[in-house]
């Protein structure tokens, strides 16, 4: 599968798919990033989680409409309000949720799956009849369109720059959050050991709800960076669930770091194998092969000490 | 409770009732288009049996069974493929005698995993043991390491993801996203008529009925107990001196070789098998089904199926767009309001009255350990 590129070639191709790779990348750790803190911490499946996305998406779309009719003049920057938004959006829709559903249920996780799956239909059919069932895609301001030169021939996309700075800073911020903010400490306090946390003080209930919130607004800003690199459409949220799933339990349930390497080593993995093979060959492959891992190693790649 | 019989009277009143229905009612009060439609839906019912054993009883969730059904279904679709795709009604292919759409994807042989199935034996056998050795070997790498729970929820809807992929990826030896169509003869009886579709009706009725049957057989022996108790206490089972694996490991192949018998009973009533009926949705939606009518019940998730299916065909017929929003408000609140389904609303509710009726009977009447709530005691996992 290697012949007939010249050892230039094979090094510029390598490095333009592991650039692909990294926007893939980023965009699954904001995914998974949400979704392992909230099934580390309350032990939920989210399958509703690519429909929290998809609305961070269609707020980042509505954004640029009303920019592009009401202020074209600020056009320029709406994307920074829409992600502000579709964090806002996201997060409190996922507070709700908790609100009045998961809340009934942290007891039985299996019946979680199957409820928040519910709840996936209803929203996709919320998109689809509110912003029908075509693909919408958002109009990119000018500064962040084209590409840079690093080469000859290597052409790195602007948008997939500013997707990874929004990752890393998404990420950093969680870091911070999670593990400097008194806030964090409550909430590892209460994935190591629930009944103790609730005995010294911590509004468990709270944490819960807080942290389903914050899980969900992440997914939302996934959404928004998500409009960058592709459209939006009711049912694209679940393409990338089950992805964004084998993300979270190959890197660890409950290790932050873990789900960012697993995102990493699938991401690239997929995309550099994109370029040789069919895509469904590579996506089959690296399923496979991840599945294949967890059979052997079933607590995934980082184990975090867990008391149940 | 001293009953010494395999089938209680109870029971099988019940299972009766079921057969009169699917048997007789429905095939005098519908017109054939409807009954067709009810034979579909009977078909997953076998799915549903599966389920019940599985899911309700041993506590695994499967989110695969979508898989089985496909293989099942497959293994079916490529026997009357291959039937219909004689060299005389392919001449005009570059390559007679090989199915229409390999010759589309330029193959110029069979491949060789199409060749068994010329023989009908073969494939018969291969409609449950497939996915069945497929099962085994999910399960044997699962269960023996004790992934459980949610861990293999993920892990078999990833898996029901990569058959899906595959499927699709390779046309020229799938069928691709159309699937295998144009089915026509089944050892030269054509299964397109009317009256055919009326007597493989009958036959997926009465195979239901039949797998019904073993599936009560299998949970009222020593061996359904041991999957209940398993469901609620794993470790203690194991402390018992029991190897819990084993015991999961076959629940999971039962509940696959239904779904596999689901599945090829599918092809043969609705004519085609394609990749939509294997994916992670339509492996969901069986779960659904089983859970709206009791995981818990035989039967209950028999009449789960049908009522879905019935309402999801009404609906979607006449308001389309409400229909998702009625399947997702009904999961929702059939999982957080009534985690036993249709058979435990009608467990809590008709029980007491029929007790009234019969009073010098009820205190034979057994207080039912496999309906007890098992969730609201924390106890599934």
């Amino acid at each position: 599968m290697f012949m007939g590129y010249s050892f230039g070639d094979l090094g510029s191709i390598l490095a333009m798919q592991g650039f692909a790779g990294l926007v893939l990348f980023s965009v699954f750790v904001l995914m998974a990033l949400g979704l392992a803190i909230i099934f580390g911490q309350m032990g939920v499946i989210n399958m509703a989680h690519g429909e929290f996305m998809i609305l961070g998406a269609y707020v980042t779309y509505l954004c640029s409409r009303l920019f592009a009719a009401y202020l074209p003049g600020a056009f320029a920057f709406y994307f920074f309000l829409a992600i502000i938004l579709a964090f806002c959006a996201s997060g409190l829709l996922g507070m709700a949720v908790e609100w009045a559903l998961i809340r009934h249920l942290y007891k039985r996780p299996l019946d979680t799956l199957l409820a928040t799956w519910g709840l996936s239909l209803i929203l996709q059919q919320v998109y689809r009849s509110v912003f029908g069932a075509r693909e919408v895609g958002v109009e990119l301001p000018g500064w962040m369109m084209g590409s840079t030169h690093l080469s000859e021939q290597i052409e790195i996309p602007i948008n997939g720059l500013i997707v990874m700075a929004l990752t890393t800073l998404i990420t950093l911020a969680v870091y911070l959050l999670i593990f400097r903010a008194g806030w964090g400490r409550q909430v590892r306090a209460v994935t190591q050991n629930r009944a103790m946390a609730s005995a010294v003080g911590i509004d468990t209930e709270r944490v819960d709800r807080l942290t389903y919130g914050l899980g969900c607004g992440i997914a939302g800003i996934a959404g928004s960076a998500f409009t960058m690199i592709g459209s939006t459409s009711p049912t694209a949220g679940q393409l990338y669930i089950v992805d964004t799933f084998l993300v979270v339990v190959f890197g660890g349930a409950q290790s932050l770091i873990g789900t960012i390497a697993s995102a990493f080593t699938i991401s690239q993995a997929r995309s550099t194998m994109e370029f040789f093979l069919s895509g469904s060959m590579a996506q089959v492959l690296v399923l496979l092969s991840v599945v294949g891992i967890l059979m052997l190693r079933p607590q995934g790649l980082f184990v975090l000490k867990v008391r149940r | 409770m001293t009953e010494s019989r395999v089938l209680p009277r109870k029971d099988l009143i019940a299972v009766l009732i079921f057969a009169a229905l699917i048997l007789l009612v429905l095939p005098l009060a519908l017109e054939p288009f409807r009954l067709n439609l009810v034979g579909k839906y009977l078909t997953y019912g076998f799915v549903g049996l599966g389920l019940v054993l599985c899911w309700g009883d041993a506590g695994i969730l499967s989110l695969g069974q979508g898989i089985f059904f496909g293989l099942g279904g497959y293994c079916m679709a490529m026997f009357l493929k291959l039937e219909a795709s004689t060299p005389e009604a392919t001449k005009i292919q570059s390559t007679p005698g090989i199915p229409d759409f390999m010759d589309w994807n330029q193959l110029t042989a069979l491949p060789w995993f199409w060749r068994p199935f010329h023989s009908l034996a073969f494939t018969i056998a291969a409609v449950p043991l497939v996915p069945a050795l497929l099962a085994f070997v999910i399960g044997l790498a699962m269960f023996k390491r004790r992934v459980g729970g949610t861990y293999f929820a993920i892990i078999t809807q990833a898996i029901a993801a990569i058959l899906t992929i595959l499927i699709i990826g390779q046309q020229g030896y799938t069928g691709g996203v159309n699937g295998i169509t144009d089915l026509r003869t089944l050892l030269g009886w054509d299964i397109r008529t009317d009256h055919a579709k009326l007597v493989l009706y009958f036959v997926s009725g009465g195979l239901l009925i039949a797998c019904l049957l073993a599936a009560q057989l299998v949970r009222r022996s020593k061996l359904g107990r041991i999957l209940v108790a398993m469901r609620e206490r794993e470790d203690r089972v194991r402390f018992s001196g029991y190897d819990v694996a084993n015991f999961k490991i076959f629940v999971f192949c039962v509940a696959a070789a239904l779904a596999g018998i689901g599945g090829a009973m599918f092809t043969l009533q609705v004519g085609f098998m394609s990749p939509s009926f294997v994916g992670i949705v339509p492996s969901i939606e069986l779960v659904i089904f089983a859970a709206v009518g009791g995981r818990t019940s035989l039967l209950g998730a028999l009449y789960g199926t049908l009522l879905v299916n019935w309402a999801k065909t009404t609906f979607s017929e006449d308001l389309p767009q409400l229909w998702l929003f009625a399947m997702g408000a009904l999961f929702i609140a059939v999982v957080v309001a009534f985690p036993n389904g249709l058979a435990g609303l009608v467990q809590d509710s008709l029980a007491p009255v029929l007790a009234r009726l019969r009073p010098q009977r009820a205190e034979l009447r057994p207080t039912a350990p496999t309906v007890v709530d098992a969730a609201e005691q924390g106890g599934v996992r």
